[in-house]
């Protein structure tokens, strides 16, 4: 299973909620706003670590730049649009809005 | 008689790209400043993101708007100010910030301020209208 991200979350509990329905071998995709999870270094760093020990983690590198996120939690991969569209081929998606 | 000039304050909550509001609050800025009025802006929460160097909106498609936050002293905006607990608690340190401007006399490069939410509270109540985006 896929499951995208898209909200800040220092706005609200999205990435929260979607955690807990993650299970082994899921793909977590963190785009648009949902990026802001992914820099090391803040109040929710610990979050991402934690689902990093179960599931894959990707971001959108579009997203990351115009955010200027260029410290990355270890283990947290960055994609393209190309790869979203595997991503997409490979799982079922389930979009956490 | 005078009228009183009025202190007008714009708050920025929201992160930069995902949405269209903190663009759109430039906009209303700019607008505002040509205006005898006295602005302020304050960035606070996913706002404070809205103010990080670096941003690159190449690949998303879009123009962005840091090249125009990196002018805000040009448009007559001088007070621009940043929630300290809001940076805190997202990694950010007054060295991620953006310049917005030069200091007219010694042409070094100008920070938006870091202070803390007291000072905010205080400068909210100031005002005469606070426009939130």
């Amino acid at each position: 299973m896929l499951h995208t991200v898209n909200k800040s979350p220092f706005q609200n509990t999205t990435l929260m909620d979607c955690a807990r329905f993650l299970q082994s071998g899921d793909v977590l995709l963190l785009l648009e706003d949902g990026v802001f999870a992914c820099q090391t270094g803040t109040a929710h760093s610990a979050l991402v670590e934690g689902l990093l020990q179960q599931v894959k983690v990707y971001a959108l590198r579009a997203d990351l730049k115009a955010r200027a996120i260029t410290q990355l939690i270890p283990g947290v991969q960055v994609t393209d649009y190309a790869g979203f569209v595997d991503l997409l081929e490979e799982h079922k998606v389930h979009s956490w809005l | 008689m005078a009228e009183e000039i009025k202190k007008i304050m714009f708050t920025v909550r929201k992160p930069p790209h995902g949405s269209i509001y903190v663009y759109e609050g430039l906009e209303v800025k700019l607008i505002m400043a040509a205006y005898d009025a006295d602005i302020s802006v304050v960035f606070m929460d996913d706002g404070v993101y809205a103010l990080k160097q670096g941003q690159d909106t190449k690949e998303l498609g879009i123009k962005g708007f840091a090249a125009t936050y990196g002018a805000l002293m040009d448009y007559e905006i001088q007070k621009v100010f940043v929630d300290r607990h809001s940076m805190e608690v997202r990694g950010m340190t007054e060295a991620d910030l953006l310049i917005i401007g030069e200091d007219e006399e010694t042409e070094e490069p100008v920070k938006p301020r870091v202070i803390d939410s007291r000072e905010i509270a205080a400068m909210m109540a100031e005002q005469h209208n606070i426009l939130s985006f």
